[in-house]
């Protein structure tokens, strides 16, 4: 393969990552439905720990601690809400964005405190599936380009 | 060296900075007092790690510098200025900047076993190391232990051994920093070999009254990578013919060739790709019983923790690789023998282990960085406010859009992995096709980053 044609391979393949990343997707026809869920916090796990709703639901948050003071702070959402024992706290929020988000404890608990972490699942996963697609592209982008030369 | 390189020791400020005798004492004299506080700290101060300046500053801040820039950009950087190595080096020296007359070291003079003169003491202390990880890492003074434990065996090993040993051969660390400075775009090298074979006295190895014989037992004239050379810069110091320089090369420029190569290196490689993908899912992800399994040291569910850690290290994800690099060789129908393929192709793991650990660096190092205004405020968790910072909130940085930094760097780790399977399969003059299995094995481990950071 000559210089040129592994330029536009490269070329070629980033420009598939790009839309692979970024074409718009179809939203679903599901009708937004309300969560409610109840969270029980303790040193340093949350229970649940993994979330599951739909894009456009409504999630209402019931954070219940059954030992110290818990936070919960949802990435990418910018909830944050705390409870002590006794002493619940609640949120009620769209979830407006798909995707994988990760809620953390945000009060220093304990030695394993940085690692308090669930996950709030917004349906469709579309970046996951979009990053697998521009993995794969990368991948066989990078095979085409490497194997006779580079 | 075949590859295109810039002498950045022609700037003369450059070549100024790096021949002064001062450089080196100046850069521990700033790591050494954070060093001593980070220990401080560990020992006497709050033991909730977020709270503690021992664990933020090592495990955040000293973390994400060394993976994040000092690694990927200036290769062994952090070795030359390193605290830990520095008090048995002074004594083994009695000196702390102006060598003693001819650079004569004060020390038992043991010479390092031969058995011993590869990285198997440094996989096994990183592992030893990475299974107590959830401990050490949380726990202040679990950290100040283990860090002064460090202390005491380099300035043992160093009042034993000739030179830095310890750095060489024992340091946990320095393999890790070691296989990944490969991939540094800047090299210490000599500038001609043929005049270092002309030159009898090689005084950049046994060291004259200008400076001290390569601490790290290497000939420059026959350093080939990155990997055990730890940039104190000594030999441009004493080289009498002007022969030593730094250089800007590309990236991944030891990985160009695949000479060299050895399996300890290679299990280096998979041991470092494992724990990177091990810590991703018991650390960052929501399974709480993984973390509190590994935590409980000594409890049942620990010792399957230990069993199942040790085995995915050292067999089950070699293994794996293993039966890729097989097929390979069967489906290319390469004359090499599996073990040599085997050794070779692991190369190919090391962009892609330092993109993974780049990856789950930055997924706690921008959550968890805030909290290093707090403990420069009040290293001790004792309610100090000395720059007025200790009341910061805890602000995660970049939340819920980490991944828009941890994806790309997966993809540039992918792809310099993809690139050096099939470099390693031409120079082995073999079909690439043989490199198809491992490169299938490089992107399911990227797919599973994938998955549990975007």
């Amino acid at each position: 393969m000559s210089q040129k044609h592994r330029v536009a391979v490269a070329a070629a393949a980033a420009l598939l990552i790009v839309v692979a990343l970024l074409v718009p997707m179809p939203m679903s026809a599901a009708a937004p439905q309300t969560h409610s869920i109840v969270i029980n916090a303790r040193a340093f796990a949350f229970e649940p720990s993994i979330l599951r709703v739909h894009r456009g639901d409504t999630v209402q948050l019931h954070l219940e601690s059954l030992d110290a003071t818990h936070g919960l702070f949802i990435d990418g959402y910018n909830v944050d809400i705390q409870a002590e024992p006794g002493k619940s706290a609640d949120v009620t929020f769209v979830a407006d964005r798909a995707g994988t988000f990760k809620f953390r404890c945000s009060v220093s608990c304990g030695t394993l405190h940085p690692f308090m972490i669930g996950e709030l699942n917004v349906d469709p996963v579309f970046p996951f599936a979009r990053a697998t697609v521009a993995t794969l592209i990368a991948a066989i982008g990078a095979l085409a380009f490497f194997w006779r030369g580079g | 060296m075949a590859t295109s390189r810039f002498e950045l020791t022609r700037v003369p400020i450059v070549k100024k900075v790096l021949v002064s005798r001062w450089l080196q004492w100046s850069l521990t004299a700033i790591t050494l007092p954070f060093f001593l506080l980070v220990i401080l700290a560990g020992f006497l101060g709050t033991p909730v790690g977020s709270r503690n300046f021992g664990i933020v500053f090592v495990w955040i801040v000293w973390w994400a510098l060394l993976i994040l820039l000092m690694l990927p950009f200036a290769g062994r950087l952090w070795c030359a200025m390193c605290p830990i190595p520095v008090a048995g080096e002074w004594l083994q020296r009695r000196a702390l900047v102006q060598p003693r007359e001819h650079a004569r070291l004060y020390t038992l003079g043991f010479k390092w076993p031969r058995r011993l003169n590869n990285m198997w003491l440094q996989n096994v202390a990183f592992l030893a190391v990475a299974l107590f990880s959830v401990v050490i890492l949380t726990t202040p003074f679990a950290s100040a232990l283990v860090l002064a434990s460090f202390v005491i065996v380099a300035l043992v090993t160093s009042l034993l051994f000739e030179r830095r040993a310890f750095c060489r051969y024992l340091c946990p660390v320095g393999g890790f920093i070691g296989l990944y400075s490969q991939l540094a775009p800047v090299e210490v090298r000599v500038k001609d070999r043929a005049l270092c074979a002309t030159h009898r006295e090689k005084i950049c190895y046994v060291g004259s009254d200008a400076g001290y014989g390569c601490p790290w037992l290497v000939f420059p004239a026959a350093l080939d990578k990155n990997t055990y050379c730890g940039m104190c810069t000594e030999c441009l110091k004493t080289c009498p013919l002007d022969n030593v320089a730094l250089y800007a090369r590309p990236f991944a420029a030891d990985l160009s060739t695949n000479k060299g190569r050895r399996l300890d290196e290679a299990y280096k490689a998979f041991i470092l790709l494992t724990c990177a993908l091990t810590y991703s899912v018991m650390l960052i992800g929501p399974w709480s019983m993984l973390k509190e399994t590994a935590y409980a040291v000594g409890a049942p569910g620990w010792w399957l923790y230990a069993i199942g850690f040790l085995a995915s290290n050292v067999a089950i994800v070699p293994g794996i690789f293993y039966a890729c690099v097989w097929l390979g060789k069967r489906i290319g129908q390469a004359a090499i023998s599996t073990r040599q393929l085997f050794i070779e192709q692991a190369y190919a793991l090391v962009p892609l282990g330092l993109a993974a650990w780049a990856a789950f660096s930055l997924s706690f190092v921008l959550t968890n960085f805030s909290y290093a205004w707090q403990v420069l405020s009040d290293p001790f968790g004792w309610g100090w406010n000395l720059f007025g910072t200790a009341d910061w909130t805890w602000t995660p940085y970049f939340a819920g859009g980490q991944s828009l930094f941890q994806f790309p760097i997966l993809l540039v780790g992918l792809i310099g992995a993809l690139a050096i399977a099939l470099r390693t399969a031409r120079q082995q003059r073999i079909s690439p096709r043989a490199a198809l299995p491992p490169v299938a094995f490089c992107v399911i481990f990227t797919l599973a980053l994938v998955w549990l950071y975007v």
